[in-house]
Formats: C-alpha cells, structure tokens, sequence
C-alpha cells in the first residue's frame, strides 16, 4: 500500500488541502442551467409545438455527438455526463427560428462542441460561448433561414419547406419579429410612415408574455425570468452580467430613443424583444466565457448591452446579442486582468 | 538520390503551407474555388522556379548584407512577368485573382527558399527545389479550393455537384471559412503523422 493511503485510511487519516469542498461541482451547475431552461423550453414548445422540440432533440444530439467525438479523438476521460454539451445544445436549439431545418440544427450543435468548445481543449479552456460559436457558424451559412420567422402555433412542415401548398393554402403566417419592425422603422423615409409601422409592435404584455414571432426560447421574457430567478436562488449566477445588459441596453435604448422618439423603438420594445433578456440572463452568464470578478462581470454586462444595442439601432442587423456576446467574450481575459482583486497586505503594488 | 529528395520533400516535410506554415495570405484569400487554388499556385510555382534559379547562379555575386534586397528585386522581376503574361493569355484568372498576384512578391514561402535553399545549393538543385516546393503549393491551394467549392458553393471547377435543393454553406466561400478549413487540414495531417509515427515505434519495439 501507498504511505499517502496507508495514512489516509488511519484512525487520524491525513490528507492534503483543500479539507472542505462545498457540493457544487460541474453537473450540479449543468443541472442547475437544465432546471433554469424548463420553463423557456415549457414556452417554446407550447407556442412552436413540435418545431421546438425536435430543434432541440437535433441540437442536443449533435452537441453530445461531438463532444464524444473530440473527447475520443484527444483520449479524454468522456464527459458527455457532466450534461455541458446538453446545455450547449439546449440553448443553441432555444436560439433558433422555429422553421430552422432539423438537420441543420444538429450540424449546428456539432460545430457548437466541436469547434467552439473541444477544439480549444474541452471544457473551461474555450474562450467563446460555444452555443453562440454554433449559431454564428449556422448564421453566416444560412442568413436567410436563420431568419424565417412565424407567427407561434402555425403548422410549418418539419424539416422545411414553402409557406403556402400547391393547392393554395396557407401552412403558415410569416410573422415580423419586435426587432424587425423596430430596423424598419429606422428604415422608414418620414415619421408618418415610421408611426404606421410602430402600430405593428406588439403590446408590451405579448411581449412579456411572448406569443409573438422568434427564435424558439426568446420569445416569452416571463419565462426567462422565471427560469433566471433560480439560477439567481442557487447562486449559479450572480446579478451583475444581467444587471450590466440591462442597464447598458436601456440607458443606451432611452438615449436614442429621446433623441428621436419617431423611428427608435422604445426601451421596452428593445429590452422584451429579441434575445436581450435571454441573451442576459442565460447566454452571457455562462461561467467558463465571463470574467471571474463582480466588476468585471458588471464591466462585461454594459459592454453586452451596448454593443447589442449598437448593433440594433445604428449596425445593419436586426439584432446583435449574439456577436455583442462573442465580442465581450475576446475581452474576457483583459477585464479579468484589470479587475483582478489585490492580495491581501500588499500596498502601493499595481495589480496588474 | 539529391535531386528526387530535393523534389519529393516539397510534398513531404516541407509541404507548404501546411508543414512550413508561410504563406497563409494567398492561402486564405483564393482558394474560394479550385480553379483559383490552381492559378494561384502555378504562378507562384514559375516565380519560384525561376527566382531559385536565378539566386543560385548569383549567390557568389550578391554581398551578404543586402541579399535580402537583391533576392526582392529578382523575385519582384518574375511577379511582373507572370502578372503581365496572365493579363495577356488569362484574362479572367487574373481578374479573380486580383491584387494576390503582385503580392506573390512579399509571399515568405519564395524569399524563404532563396534565403534558405537556393543561396546556399548549386543552380540545378535549387531549379529542382522550386519545382517540388510549388507544386506542393498548388496541390495544397487545390486542396483546400476543392473543399471550399464543394461546400461553399455546391460546384467542382464550375460544375455544379448537387441537384438544385442543395444548400451551400455560404461560411466557406468566405473569409472564415478559409481558416476553419485551414485549420481542419492541418488537424488531418498532424493526425496522420502522429498516427504514422507511433506505428512505426512500434514495429521498432517489436524488433527489439
């Protein structure tokens, strides 16, 4: 017998630090994250049926696939249990428009893991949001299906195909998503024609609720709060990326909003609609991507929120969560390095 | 044999760009589709070739501390030759290819066989050393064209592959595509090598 076991095993039994370690390891995280994501997936699936779920099943599917592929391939212990490549998968599918071909979605995943995650490494050595990696990859191959949107509950054909049958009838009902009308109205040529495309803006009561046109999870902002709020309980997440987000996105919303109320989009629109609250809550808080200190995280929330907010009112794009998430995500290790808390007792040194 | 291995090694260990990893630009930038891969990797085979050639025969001449300069020089001279005769015979190569022809003058993989290879060997190897050095070149670029075109467009060398449903992955025919394919090749080859040398340490220790 080893002497570090013999000594271990004694009535005294010795043992290196660390002595206690608290209950939270990876899959309790994990399963937190899955816990926080029922009711966004309860939601999605309510309004886009089984568009929602087989997105999700392909997603998940694809991640795990390539997760288990790359653990392999580097002859790592497999970690397809500790439920990270669900949770990428989960949160890749939730991002996605109900009409997104199911095959797509499962490539999506595998780029989403493979790429984003075990290419640099596996998890916790990844410097993007893998599900985010996934998305912009299935964004800049398939820009125009990666924004099809329809109204919730129409029955699209799963696995694609055209609005309206040969025969004449109509299968489903394109549906402008918040932002859409919001990037239209920045289009309009006068205020009175920006004023008659504002009517179509959903109340802010659909948009809280979200039986509204979106990708699948973004929709129902009750339902992301929901979700968010026991991540908050179980400390999963702390306050300060959402509450950067927020904060960044409505002080730079209301600005452009007061400067020219007749074709910006009011705050409410812009922080109910689209991912922002989604992209807040559970996209920018994923741990490994974020910066480690309070105000780092908070740094790196304002900086989600306005470069969202950039891109939504002057960029070209509709919406923007997705690449303001990826942008902050380069920055990571330089807020980490700014923020990074002095040790104890040492004076006058930088912290640098 | 020195020539044959002066030769091969260009497909070899010095497979470029994936084993001397220079000359990404022009790697990167054309191989949108196959066609251009090939171009591109022709001429800077001739500018090669003829560059080698040419520093052999003059490295006794050429003082050590401007090499350098006089090595652009002579390369410069065969850029301008190719670009002009591509103008004339190639119209349309050339205009796809664009600016990446005159910049086969800073491309490091040329300067890198005279300052490395041909400056120091006799005239004939250094021709050899060109050759096998850009045609590994050309078949990397085509390589790495084949794969982008496929997926990118859905065609090889213009025709199309797939019925009309297909839909290309428009991230290869771009920039980003380029490097995600760049980077899968890489992981291919190393794989193989790895693969390849474990093999044989192992029939060594079987031996023994």
């Amino acid at each position: 017998m080893v002497p570090e076991e013999k000594a271990q095993r004694g009535l005294f039994p010795l043992k290196s630090s660390p002595h206690l370690t608290a209950p939270l390891t990876t899959p309790r995280v994990m399963l937190d994250v899955l816990i926080a994501l029922l009711p966004v997936t309860i939601a999605a699936i309510l309004f886009f049926r089984l568009h929602a779920i087989v997105l999700i099943l392909a997603s998940v599917a694809g991640a795990a696939l390539a997760e288990w592929i790359g653990n392999r391939l580097m002859n790592k212990e497999h970690t397809l249990l500790d439920g990270s490549a669900v949770v990428t998968g989960m949160i890749l599918a939730l991002c996605l428009p109900p009409t997104f071909p199911f095959y797509f979605a499962a490539l999506g995943g595998a780029v989403s893991t493979g790429i984003g995650k075990m290419a640099f490494g596996g998890l916790g050595y990844n410097i993007f949001n893998p599900a985010m990696v996934g998305r912009t990859f299935l964004t800049a191959c398939f820009g125009t299906m990666m924004t099809a949107w329809i109204e919730p509950g129409t029955l699209y054909p799963i696995g694609g195909g055209d609005l309206v049958t040969a025969a004449g009838d109509v299968i489903a009902v394109t549906a402008a998503t918040p932002l859409g009308i919001a990037k239209q109205m920045l289009a309009a040529g006068d205020p009175a024609e920006a004023a008659a495309i504002a009517a179509q803006l959903p109340g802010p009561l659909r948009l809280f609720l979200g039986n509204i046109g979106g990708s699948l999870g973004e929709t129902s902002a009750l339902a992301i709060l929901l979700g968010s709020l026991w991540m908050l309980l179980r400390r999963t997440i702390t306050w300060h990326i959402p509450a950067g987000v927020l904060l960044g996105a409505f002080v730079f919303g209301l600005v452009a909003w007061l400067a020219n109320p007749t074709v910006v989009a009011d705050p409410s629109a812009h922080l109910l609609g689209g991912a922002m609250l989604f992209g807040a809550f559970i996209i920018a808080t994923d741990p490994v991507t974020c910066p480690l200190s309070a105000s780092g995280r908070f740094a790196f929330g304002v900086g989600v929120g306005l470069i969202t907010m950039l891109i939504r009112i002057v960029g070209g794009y509709p919406e923007g969560v997705m690449y303001a998430v990826l942008l902050m995500n380069a920055v990571t290790p330089f807020l980490d390095r700014w923020t990074a808390p002095r040790p104890l007792g040492l004076e006058g040194t930088s912290h640098a | 044999m020195r020539i044959v291995k002066e030769f091969s090694k260009g497909f070899t260990t010095h497979l470029p760009p994936f084993r001397l990893v220079l000359g990404l630009c022009p790697v990167l930038a054309v191989t949108t589709t196959v066609a251009n891969g090939i171009g591109m990797g022709l001429a800077a085979t001739f500018v090669l070739v003829c560059s080698n050639v040419l520093v052999s025969l003059l490295r006794k001449v050429i003082p050590s501390k401007v090499r350098i300069a006089c090595f652009i020089v002579l390369i410069a001279t065969f850029v301008v030759i190719v670009e002009i005769i591509m103008k004339a015979f190639f119209f349309p190569l050339s205009q796809s290819l664009g600016i990446f022809i005159p910049l086969i003058v800073v491309n490091c993989i040329i300067l890198g066989r005279a300052e490395a290879f041909a400056a120091k060997n006799p005239v004939h190897l250094a021709a050899v050393d060109g050759l096998g050095i850009g045609l590994g070149f050309t078949l990397s670029l085509a390589v790495l064209g084949t794969v982008r075109e496929i997926l990118g467009a859905g065609t090889f060398l213009g025709t199309p592959l797939f019925g009309e449903s297909f839909e290309p992955f428009t991230l290869f025919a771009k920039a980003p595509g380029a490097f995600i394919g760049l980077g899968v090749l890489l992981f291919l080859l190393n794989a193989v090598d790895r693969f390849r040398l474990r093999a044989r340490e192992e029939s060594l220790q079987r031996r023994f």
